[in-house]
């Protein structure tokens, strides 16, 4: 215990989210200061502190030799490490794709409230405390249902943020049930503390499995899998498009950062009953976010299922429970992040410029922006799992690995379901490339902010998918401090 | 270090298609002229690939590696044997002629001949991968292409119909070859994707029966194997003139290579334990293949069955696991290529002059389009496996082969010949010949372009030539050959 008492040397290991603190404040003082009327500056300030982050993270808080600090709350190891940088990256996106948004002309608050969903993200993927872990999901979340239901004037939108809301208050409260056996019965809230105890078997067999089934239902909200994911498509729908991409991304991935320590770290004695628990979990994902996807007329509906499919995906990894799983889990999840937040960041120009979400307002987009098109097909075939982009390599991973430890029945799962998802992503694309322009269509609108992006986000498919080995080894890290 | 030269061949149409998404749209003479440039350099490194390769050493040569991923055994692994020496040639050659026989394409060239380079990096990456997961890098690499080329461009009455058939068989059945292969990478015990080593591995016989059906005919698939052949002449007839071209005579090759390096290959007491199933499946294609053509009035369709026809003898060939099967499967691979690119190329020619591909409203072509007559008769004759033309030398050495193995087989698969003599003659007499059909305005067609001459002059030689010295490529695939018998143990 006392290893984890606090010293000096730990303000550096938070220092990225000092960071996040200091940079919300400053965006809404500034915010004050300029009263909305620059307001061009505070999306460049929001996007270049979040970079400063990035680097002063990689400069000063990598992760150390003695990962657990402030007296057992966090575990600031190789995973919580690249999920930061993850959650980093996938904020400044965010913000750069929302920057010249009209609707979200009260944009102080929209920026200082992602930059809190962010911190929320990074103590979530280091939290290795219970009372941590809870404040660390609300503090990600209660910014998340402002942020859904941001404009107010649009029903869909409050809708949207009112129905977030709702489920994430009824799953947390389930969650915290879960917590609180497993707190009354261990007598410790930290997360390596209860689990000695449950290796030592002073705790009553029974108690872990239910406490695990009450905790899964948190996990599984944030991560939207089935039989958790009913609020997805209505929320994805009427939360700004921004918005969305990060709750698909970011969001997700912080529900897997917990999701994979927290079931790894606890419950290993009971692997064999909670390997059962999520491969089902993970191909109800697949199957029914692959098949529902195929008949939405809306993209961000479409987005949405095959956003639940994807966590199916990813859910294999973590069934397979073994470090290269996990590897795959979270290269899955980076290539996902840059994947999904540039087909939103497609969405969400195209919303802008066209007024409309449907499938219908991609009519012969190809013929109005050839280099869009590309993008956008860059990154659909990446969802679909199409060399030589990220999710290729991401779903190989995954589907090995479920090979490896013998759950070949998933990997034809995934792959047999995959199939249904190439198959709505290409309708996508033959809308793009084959139907005939609108004559009235209206231009698109590109900005500065947005290219830089989407080159980020196309860059990185690119990158992730033909010079892997780099990236492979970081999750590869990640994965085994998990273990 | 010695010239990349395979690295170079596969990647330079790749190069060329990048190139042309630089272009401005409104150059589309930049985009015509890249892609033949590039596309002349490939075939000529080919054909340089084709004469340096030493077939006295034979095995793999040209090798190129460099490490991809070491953590899990991926790494960037060339090299051809003596198989895919003759396959890279073709790759090259349809891709020229496919450029050339383009040329007058007006809808967005730009994008069009973009990604038949990208079309054409994905086969010459499969046909020089040593490396398993390379292999599925580029066999997935043409999905998109595929699917786009024939979505956009192609005939549209069954375009999109056509082109997500196609992309969808063909994405299941490298799906679940690509478990099988994980179930491979992970039984060797070897950590290492690399095809050379997993040769060695020595699977146990168990683990090969139970996974050799799902490798080989996940690859078969793209081969055209009954009962998975639909996609393929609904395919060929939706796509574009190039891409029918490119993907009957090559994409067809892919399955039927990868069918053959990663699973008779790495599971060949799982092929010899799967042959009678194959055998059966590959003689239902080549006769049902064969009838199906004859009774079809559209010209294309006609093509496009002969191709699952000829496929089928690919699969014999395979089957049969014997010296003269498999050196007439190599031969087939590539006459039949050549044959069926040059078929589709002079299908495309009297498409766009006549604008109807029914048989019945077709006829005495000869008298405007001569030469491309002249084309279509000598594809005809290697398709009837005529002595003399390169069918006959692929075609008999495979019934050499199945007499030896399956005496039945070879005797139904025969007569797979003699109806596929009957439909090619059909359609010459009904197309070319004869009394032209009142609604064909013959005044009007206007001969065929020197790019169409050039593709048709080239392709005939090539069939003519291997006709008649079969020995220009026979010592390259014995080579090859050779190599899968050591691994199969067969005579």
């Amino acid at each position: 215990m006392n290893a984890g008492m606090f010293q000096p040397w730990m303000i550096l290991a938070i220092l990225p989210e000092i960071g996040l603190v200091l940079l919300a404040a400053l965006v809404l003082a500034f915010d004050l200061r300029w009263h909305g009327k620059k307001a061009h500056r505070l999306g460049w300030l929001t996007a270049g502190g979040l970079l400063v982050l990035m680097a002063l993270s990689l400069i000063f808080a990598r992760p150390s030799s003695q990962p657990l600090i402030f007296g057992g709350m966090l575990r600031m190891d190789s995973s919580a490490f690249i999920f930061r940088m993850v959650f980093l990256m996938g904020a400044a996106l965010t913000t750069l794709f929302t920057m010249d948004r009209k609707s979200a002309n009260t944009r102080g608050e929209f920026f200082g409230l992602l930059i809190t969903a962010t911190l929320g993200m990074c103590l979530m993927a280091a939290s290795a405390d219970l009372v941590m872990l809870y404040l660390a999901i609300e503090t990600t979340s209660i910014p998340l249902y402002i942020l859904a239901g941001y404009l107010i004037r649009d029903q869909k939108s409050t809708e949207s943020g009112l129905k977030y809301f709702l489920y994430g208050a009824v799953t947390s409260t389930v969650m915290l049930y879960g917590f609180s056996l497993l707190f009354g019965f261990a007598g410790t809230t930290q997360i390596y503390a209860i689990a000695n105890q449950i290796k030592s078997g002073s705790l009553p067999v029974y108690l872990p499995i239910m406490a695990a089934l009450l905790i899964v239902v948190g996990f599984g909200f944030k991560v939207s899998a089935v039989p958790f994911h009913f609020w997805a498509p209505d929320v994805y729908e009427g939360a700004p498009t921004p918005v969305t991409g990060f709750l698909s991304t970011a969001s997700k991935a912080a529900g897997f950062s917990v999701l994979i320590r927290f079931f790894l770290a606890v419950f290993p004695e009971y692997a064999p009953t909670w390997i059962v628990m999520v491969s089902g979990f993970s191909a109800a994902s697949m199957i029914l976010g692959n098949v529902v996807a195929i008949t939405q007329k809306n993209i961000k509906r479409l987005l949405a299922y095959s956003s639940i499919a994807q966590a199916g995906y990813i859910l294999i990894g973590v069934a397979a429970g073994s470090t290269l799983g996990i590897a795959g889990s979270i290269f899955y999840l980076v290539s996902y992040l840059v994947t999904n937040l540039a087909a939103f960041g497609i969405v969400e120009l195209v919303g802008r410029s066209v007024g409309s979400d449907s499938l219908d307002a991609y009519n012969g987009l190809s013929r109005r922006s050839p280099a869009l098109a590309l993008a956008l097909l860059i990154a659909l075939l990446s969802l679909g799992g199409i060399p030589p982009f990220g999710g290729f390599i991401a779903k190989l991973l995954v589907f090995a690995a479920a090979v490896k430890a013998g759950l070949v029945w998933l990997a034809f799962v995934g792959a047999l379901t995959s199939i249904a998802g190439l198959y709505y992503y290409l309708n996508v694309l033959k809308i793009v490339y084959l139907y005939p322009t609108p004559k009235d269509s209206k231009p698109l609108v590109f900005t500065t902010p947005w290219r830089i992006g989407l080159a980020i986000c196309i860059v990185g498919i690119i990158l992730l998918g033909t010079v892997f080995g780099p990236w492979y080894s970081w999750t590869s890290i990640a994965s085994t401090s998990l273990f | 270090m010695q010239f990349p030269l395979l690295s170079v061949i596969i990647f330079l149409p790749a190069l060329a298609g990048l190139l042309i998404l630089a272009f401005p749209e409104s150059r589309k003479n930049w985009a015509r002229w890249t892609a033949l440039g590039f596309s002349v350099v490939d075939l000529i490194l080919a054909v340089v690939l084709y004469l340096l390769y030493n077939t006295a050493t034979g095995n793999y040569q040209f090798i190129e590696r460099v490490n991809w991923l070491p953590a899990l055994g991926i790494s960037y692994y060339v090299g051809v044997d003596g198989i895919g020496v003759p396959l890279v040639l073709l790759g090259a050659l349809v891709v020229m002629c496919g450029t050339l026989v383009s040329w007058r394409i007006e809808e967005r060239p730009r994008e069009f001949f973009s990604f038949l380079m990208f079309l054409g990096t994905s086969v010459l990456g499969v046909f020089c991968s040593l490396d398993l997961f390379m292999l599925f890098f580029f066999f997935e690499l043409a999905v998109f292409p595929k699917y786009l080329m024939i979505a956009i461009w192609g005939s549209p009455k069954t375009r999109e119909y056509g082109a997500m058939k196609l992309t969808l068989y063909l994405f299941i059945g490298s799906m679940v070859a690509l478990v099988g292969a994980l179930a491979m990478y992970f039984a060797s015990g070897k950590n290492t994707f690399d095809m050379l080593e997993l040769e060695k591995a020595g699977f146990d016989t168990t683990f090969q029966r139970l996974w050799f059906p799902f490798v080989f005919f996940g690859f078969a698939v793209l081969g055209g194997i009954f009962p998975f052949h639909s996609w393929a002449p609904d395919g060929h007839v939706a796509a574009p003139t190039a891409v029918s071209m490119l993907l009957a005579g090559v994409e067809m090759k892919v399955g039927a290579f990868a069918a053959l390096r990663v699973a008779i290959m790495l599971l060949p007491d799982g092929a010899r334990a799967w042959a009678p199933l194959i055998f059966g499946l590959a003689t239902v294609n080549v006769v049902y293949g064969a009838f199906i053509a004859m009774i079809q009035t559209d010209f294309k369709y006609v093509i496009g069955f002969s191709s699952v026809s000829h496929m089928g003898l690919v699969m014999i060939g395979f089957a049969t696991l014997t010296r003269e099967g498999l050196l007439g499967a190599g031969l087939q691979m590539f006459s039949h290529g050549v044959m069926t690119a040059l078929f589709f190329s002079v299908v495309g020619m009297v498409y766009d002059r006549a604008h109807t591909r029914d048989i019945d409203k077709l006829g005495g072509l000869v008298q405007k389009l001569p030469l491309a007559t002249l084309g279509f008769i000598v594809g005809g004759l290697v398709s009837m496996g005529m002595p003399g033309f390169s069918g006959f030398i692929a075609e008999f050495p495979i019934f050499m082969g199945a007499w030896k193995a399956a005496p039945l087989v070879a005797v139904i698969a025969i007569l797979g010949v003699v109806i596929t003599a009957a439909y090619i003659l059909l359609v010459i007499r009904r197309v070319f010949f004869g009394q032209a059909s009142p609604s064909l305005d013959l005044a009007h067609i206007t001969g065929i372009s020197v790019q169409d001459k050039v593709v048709v002059v080239m392709l005939s030689l090539i069939m003519i030539a291997l006709g008649c010295f079969p020995s220009l490529m026979t010592p390259i695939l014995e080579t090859g050959v050779d190599h899968i018998l050591k691994l199969v143990g067969g005579a």
